[in-house]
């Protein structure tokens, strides 16, 4: 069986800093790929060794049978790429991003100016083809920007962070053809994203912490670890009811600020009888876990905690900032 | 190689698509030679008197003034360099199947045709200086301010390889062009310079620009003699050796940059 992409022991370190440290996957062809992880977790420092930006420090990795430090090459003719900052000329047209990217991955100009008009037009950007970057909102842009990483049909495509800061209806319309895409032409997907709901399209995800791969899994079989339903439990002292239910249910919860959690594999029955033990509950919500619950189950934080949304607040507004200056 | 072709071509075409819709842009950088020629011109041309029959100091700085504006523009083109690093558009090229080296050729380019499309705009000044320019003039010229924008565009593509931010371009750059512009016999002749100073000049790749563009300009002018260094073929074989290392050494830059 060959892989799309395998890597084996991978590690970068900048300084002390181990960014990626050890990671060890394999990707089979035609799968979408998720990589789940907090800010700095070392997502992006992964792609940019597997599309051959960086060298890594030690460990090895091929993509699309090539090694991407001694094939780079190669390894660059079939891939594509959608970096989590965008990468697009704001001077040129829509259209002349999309010509610029041909020209440099060798697709003959007729078949380009087809394969362009089909993208834009599945992106939604046919009528704004010929406006300048500059004019168009950060969704138009992404969505260009996933156009462009498809054109010349790379065998896998990295998506860096795809829908970061879009608004939801946006996002899903990402994804909506994201997926046709990869239907249609069996594409090999590698994705980043800190969004649970958008890595529940995985085949496969591997969650990443502190540059370690600390689950691989199926999101079913991800979701496995958590122990059966979720209860989630609103109290005037949430200490003291993690207390009660440990003497009581031999249950540990976790806190993530205003709920605390528990796992309990049948919350319907689980939820008269806490009811009954500690009185001064305020709120109470069952649902089945995601992908936020494994990640909390795993690590003991969850993965989008205020920190976290602060840091992503602070990097959309430098990047809007950054693009204000120049313009 | 047809890849590396395909790059350096497609790289050229966006500086020249880019340059050519600052429309405004163009027509603001007409002033400075316009100052310099009326300002610097008429003021030294009071003070620099030579014996000789028909002299007339802003014929002779014209060229200059054409070359000082070559070497600006086209020097600081790279900077564009530095934006498409800092904006993310570098990585594009960087992560796409083609040599690297190609980006070096591609912006030196890129960088000479727009700074000799701007030089060109300044021989409708010419009647200013008292020039007068035949077809033939116009087009060697238009070669020749190519040929010597393309030797600085490489230097500055040179720096701009080496560099992350736009402070430490520009200081780099201000360190290099200051000197270039003041040895390059814009304002004065090298025979007329200091024997110290006549082989810094000589070091000065903007110096054999002016010097061919006095060339032509002057050809069959009893003056010929005096303003002119030495012959048309000298220049342009410096510039071309000068641009092959220059462009070798960006190329080898940017093969390099991770
Ligand atoms: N060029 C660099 N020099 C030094 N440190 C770096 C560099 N690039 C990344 N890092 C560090 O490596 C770690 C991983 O960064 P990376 O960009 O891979 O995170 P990420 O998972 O993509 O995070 P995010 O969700 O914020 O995009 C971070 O701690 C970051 O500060
Ligand atoms: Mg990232």
């Amino acid at each position: 069986m060959r892989y799309a992409i395998e890597a084996e022991r991978l590690t970068k370190r900048f300084r002390d800093l181990a960014a990626v440290d050890g990671v060890s996957f394999t990707v089979s062809e035609s799968e979408i790929f998720g990589f789940l992880g907090p800010n700095g977790a070392g997502k992006t420092t992964t792609i940019k060794i597997l599309a051959t930006l960086l060298r890594p420090s030690s460990g090895r990795a091929t993509v699309n049978g090539y090694d991407v430090v001694r094939q780079a090459a190669s390894v660059r003719r079939s891939i594509g790429m959608v970096f989590q900052d965008s990468s697009l000329d704001e001077r040129l047209t829509a259209e002349e991003n999309l010509l610029f990217h041909a020209v440099l991955y060798r697709v003959p100009q007729r078949e380009a100016l087809k394969r362009a008009g089909e993208l834009l037009e599945l992106v939604g950007l046919s009528e704004r083809r010929r406006d300048l970057v500059r004019t168009f909102s950060g969704g138009m842009r992404r969505r260009l920007e996933v156009a462009r990483g498809l054109l010349h049909r790379p065998a896998v495509l990295f998506l860096d962070e795809p829908t970061l800061g879009l608004d939801p209806q946006t996002r899903t319309h990402i994804w909506d053809y994201i997926r046709l895409l990869h239907r249609e032409l069996g594409t090999t997907v590698f994705l980043t994203t800190h969004y649970m709901e958008e890595a529940e399209v995985c085949s496969r995800i591997g969650i990443i912490d502190y540059g370690k791969i600390i689950a691989l899994d199926t999101p079913a079989g991800l979701k496995k670890l958590v122990g059966g339903d979720v209860v989630a439990v609103k109290a005037a002292d949430n200490r003291e009811l993690r207390d009660q239910v440990r003497q009581r249910f031999c249950l540990e919860g976790k806190e993530d600020g205003e709920a605390v959690y528990f796992e309990t594999p049948d919350g319907r029955t689980f939820i008269p009888e806490l009811v009954r033990a500690v009185p001064d509950v305020r709120e109470i919500y069952l649902r089945q876990p995601t992908l936020e619950d494994v990640f909390l189950k795993l690590t003991g934080r969850a993965i989008r905690d205020k920190g976290g949304d602060a840091v992503e607040w602070m990097r959309i507004r430098h990047t809007a900032w950054r693009r204000r200056r120049r313009g | 190689m047809q890849g590396f072709l395909a790059a350096v071509y497609i790289i050229w075409l966006r500086d020249v698509k880019r340059f050519l819709r600052e429309g405004t842009r163009i027509l603001a950088m007409l002033g400075q030679p316009v100052l310099y020629l009326l300002i610097m011109g008429q003021g030294l041309r009071a003070t620099f008197r030579v014996n000789i029959a028909g002299f007339d100091y802003l014929e002779f700085v014209y060229p200059g003034v054409i070359g000082m504006s070559v070497l600006f523009t086209a020097i600081f083109s790279a900077v564009s360099i530095i934006w498409d690093r800092q904006f993310g558009f570098l990585k594009e090229v960087l992560v796409a199947p083609v040599p690297r080296a190609a980006i070096a050729m591609g912006k030196a380019l890129g960088g000479s045709t727009t700074a000799s499309m701007q030089g060109l705009i300044l021989l409708i000044l010419a009647p200013l200086a008292g020039v007068s320019l035949g077809p033939e003039q116009v087009l060697a010229i238009a070669g020749l301010m190519f040929v010597m924008a393309f030797a600085v565009a490489s230097i500055g593509t040179l720096v701009a390889a080496r560099m992350e931010t736009m402070e430490g371009f520009h200081l780099v750059t201000n360190f290099l062009t200051l000197p270039m512009f003041l040895l390059s016999g814009a304002f004065f002749p090298l025979k007329t310079a200091p024997a110290w100073m006549q082989p810094l000049m000589r070091l000065d790749p903007v110096y054999y620009g002016v010097d061919a563009l006095r060339n032509v300009i002057f050809a069959g002018s009893p003056l010929k003699s005096f303003v002119v260094g030495q012959t048309l073929t000298g220049d342009l074989l410096v510039l071309f050796c000068f641009s092959l290392v220059m462009t070798g050494l960006g190329m080898l830059a940017f093969s390099r940059t991770e």
